[in-house]
C-alpha cells in the first residue's frame, strides 16, 4: 500500500494536576508503514503504553495528530471512534483479557459480534481464524484450558479476525517462556504480518528484537532513537 | 437474540456459582414477598367474606362500624326509612353475630350465624345438600361446607345441635365464595330465628341490604342514608373500609409490610452482592471489550440484559414455588389463607425490577468508570 500507515505528530500528554503533573509523552512524532512490523521500547514509565494509547485511538493526546491513512483520528466522534477501532484495529493485550466463560471461538468472535454480524457467520470466520494460528482443534475449550502460549494465539485470532490493518501488541511474550515467546513472534512476523497490515509492538523483551523492521526508543517520554533491526538490515 | 445478548447470556450462565447465587437471592425474595403479600391478600379477602358472599349492592349500616363482623346494630324504623327513598328496589335486613352451640359430642364451638330475611333470603348460600326452603323449617340452620366446616363435626342433614338451649337441626349443606377469616364455621338461618335464638342488644338489624333500582340511584341512597345519620356503602367501598381497617389499624398491614421490605432488602442484598461481584470479576474484559470497539451502551445493554434475565427468571421461579407451597398448605391445612392475588404478583414484579435497577446500575456505573487506557496500563 502506499504512503504511511500512520503519521504521529508531536504528540504530547500530561497526566495529573499542579505539582504532581507529569509530562508523559513528549512531542513524540514518526510515521509507522503498512507491511513493517514496528517495536516501541524502552524502560518502565517512559511513555510507551501511553503513546500505545494514542495512536490506538484509546487516550487522547493533550496536543498533536495522529493521522491514520490521512485521517486524524482524533477528530473523531467517540462512537466513530469507537468504530474506527472495531474495524481497523485489532489488539492483542499483555494479560490477553479472554473471557474465561466463553468458549475460544465465542472469545474470536467478540470483534464480529460487536460488529453485528450473524453469530452462526462470527462463530466460523472465528473458526477459521483458529485455524490460521493453529488451533483449529481447540474452538469449544475455554481459554482457562489453554497454555499460555495457546492463550495468546487465542487472542492474536481475535485480534486479526475482522481483518484489520492495524495490529497493536501489548507486551506479547511478557507472560510466556522465552521458546514460547520467540515462536509467537516468529508466527505473527510469518503468517500475520502483510503487505497490508501494520503491526506496533510495545515491549520490554530484547530477545525478539530480531523480529522488528524497525525500533522506536523511548525514554523518559520522549523519542530517543530510531534504529533498523537486523532482520530489516538482512 | 442479537450477538451481544447471547455474549451476555453466556457470561453470566456459565459462570454457574454465581448465576445460582443471583438465582438464590431473587428467587427468595420473590418467594418471601408474594407469601407475605398473599398471606396478607388471603386475610383481607376472609376478614370480608360475609359482604362478599351476601352480595348486596348497598349495605347499610351505623357509621362507626369497622368490620363486618362487628355490626352495631340499627332500629328497626331505618329499615322503613331506607325503603322509602326513592331509588330503592328493595333493602332488606340481615343478621350477623356470633353464638356458641354446643355440638353432639359435648364440645361447645364457636359460630357465625347469618340471619337471612325471612321473606326473601337475600343472600342465600348455594345449596349442596338439602333445599333452602327447609330453612323454614324448625329449629332449621344451614351448614356452610368451608374450610372449617369440619369443625362442626362435618354434620349432614339431619344432624343436632344446641344453641342456648334451643335445639338446632342441620336441614342443609351449602357452599358460599369464600370462607370466614376467624376460623370459626358458619350457619344460616332466617332473621327472625337469629333474633330468637341469639341474645340481643334493643336494635336488632345488624345491616341493610339494599338493592338499587339502577346503579346511578346509588349516589342518591347515599345521601339519604347520610342524612338520616347512618352509613350507605357499595359492597366494593365496605370490602375497602375493612380492608383499611385490617391493614391501619391493626398492625397486620405494618407488619405484612415490613416483613415485604425486609424480604426485598436481602433479596437486595444478596442480588446486589453477588452481581456486583460478578460485574468486579469481569471488568478487565469489559475494558478490553470498550478498547476492542464496543460502545458503552452495548455493554450497558449486556449489563441490563443480564440483570433482567436473572430478575425474570428468579421472578418465575419464585412465584412458582410460592403457588406450590400455597397448593400444598391448602391440602393439609383448610384454613390457609393466603391467595395469590395480580396485586401481589405485580407488587413483587415492581420490587424485583427495583431490585435489577439497583444492582445493575452499580454494575453499569462501574463499566462506565473504566477506561480501556487503565487495561492497556494493567
Amino acid at each position: 500500500m502506499e504512503g504511511p500507515a500512520i503519521q504521529v505528530s508531536g504528540i504530547n500528554k500530561w497526566f495529573g494536576e499542579g505539582a504532581a503533573r507529569t509530562h508523559a509523552v513528549k512531542d513524540v512524532s514518526f510515521d509507522a508503514r503498512f507491511g513493517e512490523m514496528l517495536y516501541v521500547v524502552g524502560p518502565s514509565g517512559s511513555g510507551k503504553t501511553t503513546m500505545l494509547s494514542m495512536i490506538s485511538g484509546i487516550l487522547r493526546p493533550d496536543s498533536g495528530s495522529v493521522r491514520i491513512e490521512d485521517a486524524d483520528i482524533w477528530n473523531l466522534s467517540s462512537d466513530a471512534l469507537a468504530d474506527f477501532r472495531l474495524h481497523r484495529i485489532g489488539f492483542v493485550f499483555q494479560d490477553y483479557h479472554l473471557f474465561p466463560r466463553l468458549t475460544t471461538a465465542e472469545n474470536v468472535a467478540i470483534p464480529l459480534i460487536l460488529q453485528n454480524q450473524d453469530w452462526d457467520q462470527a462463530l466460523e470466520e472465528a473458526a477459521r481464524n483458529l485455524e490460521v494460528v493453529g488451533l483449529g482443534n481447540r474452538v469449544q475449550l475455554a481459554p482457562v484450558k489453554l497454555s499460555g502460549g495457546e492463550q495468546q494465539r487465542v487472542a492474536i485470532a481475535r485480534a486479526i479476525v475482522s481483518r484489520p490493518d492495524i495490529l497493536i501488541f501489548d507486551e506479547p511474550t511478557a507472560s510466556l517462556d522465552g521458546d514460547t515467546g520467540r515462536n509467537i513472534v516468529r508466527f505473527v512476523r510469518e503468517h500475520i504480518l502483510t503487505d497490508h497490515r501494520c503491526i506496533i509492538t510495545v515491549t520490554h523483551d530484547s530477545r525478539i528484537y530480531e523480529f522488528a523492521d524497525r525500533i522506536l526508543r523511548m525514554e523518559d517520554g520522549r523519542l530517543s532513537g530510531i534504529e533498523r533491526s537486523q532482520l530489516d538490515a538482512q | 437474540m442479537s450477538g451481544i445478548l447471547k455474549i451476555a447470556y453466556r457470561l453470566l450462565v456459565n459462570d454457574r456459582a454465581k448465576f445460582a447465587a443471583l438465582l438464590v437471592g431473587i428467587t427468595f425474595a420473590v418467594f418471601l414477598m408474594i407469601e407475605m403479600t398473599s398471606l396478607f391478600a388471603g386475610i383481607l379477602s376472609r376478614s370480608s367474606s360475609t359482604v362478599i358472599n351476601v352480595g348486596a349492592s348497598v349495605w347499610v349500616m351505623d357509621p362507626a362500624v369497622q368490620t363486618v363482623a362487628n355490626a352495631i346494630p340499627l332500629p328497626d324504623y331505618v329499615l322503613d326509612e331506607v325503603r322509602s327513598i326513592p331509588g330503592v328496589k328493595y333493602a332488606v335486613p340481615i343478621y350477623s353475630g356470633s353464638a356458641l352451640l354446643k355440638l353432639r359430642d359435648g364440645a361447645y364451638q364457636a359460630a357465625n350465624v347469618i340471619g337471612l330475611d325471612d321473606t326473601s333470603l337475600f343472600g342465600r348460600p348455594i345449596m349442596t345438600e338439602g333445599n333452602i326452603q327447609d330453612i323454614y323449617a324448625d329449629n332449621a340452620f344451614i351448614a356452610i361446607d368451608d374450610s372449617e366446616f369440619y369443625k362442626l363435626e362435618n354434620p349432614h342433614i339431619g344432624a343436632e345441635f344446641e344453641l342456648n338451649d334451643h335445639r338446632g337441626v342441620i336441614v342443609g349443606v351449602a357452599h358460599v365464595a369464600s370462607s370466614a377469616l376467624f376460623g370459626v364455621p358458619t350457619l344460616y338461618t332466617t332473621y327472625s330465628r337469629a333474633l330468637q335464638y341469639i341474645p340481643n342488644t334493643r336494635f336488632t338489624v345488624s345491616y341493610i341490604l339494599v338493592e338499587p333500582k339502577t346503579p346511578a340511584d346509588v349516589a342518591l341512597i347515599q345521601s339519604r342514608v347520610t342524612a338520616a345519620g347512618y352509613l350507605a356503602l357499595t359492597r366494593e367501598e365496605f370490602i375497602a373500609k375493612i380492608s383499611r381497617f385490617y391493614m391501619f389499624q391493626t398492625g397486620i398491614g405494618t407488619n405484612m409490610m415490613l416483613m415485604t421490605l425486609i424480604s426485598f432488602i436481602v433479596g437486595l442484598s444478596i442480588s446486589g452482592q453477588t452481581f456486583y461481584t460478578f460485574i468486579l470479576e469481569n471488568i478487565d474484559k469489559f475494558g478490553a471489550l470498550k478498547a476492542i470497539g464496543a460502545k458503552s451502551r452495548g455493554l450497558v445493554t449486556m449489563i441490563l440484559f443480564q440483570a433482567l434475565f436473572v430478575a425474570l427468571t428468579g421472578y418465575g421461579i419464585g412465584v412458582g414455588l410460592c403457588a406450590v407451597l400455597i397448593w400444598i398448605a391448602r391440602l393439609h391445612l383448610p384454613d390457609y389463607a393466603a391467595m395469590i392475588t395480580f396485586w401481589n404478583l405485580g407488587l413483587a414484579f415492581l420490587m424485583v425490577m427495583l431490585i435489577a435497577a439497583i444492582s445493575s446500575y452499580v454494575g453499569v456505573r462501574k463499566v462506565l468508570r473504566i477506561e480501556p487506557f487503565d487495561i492497556f496500563r494493567g
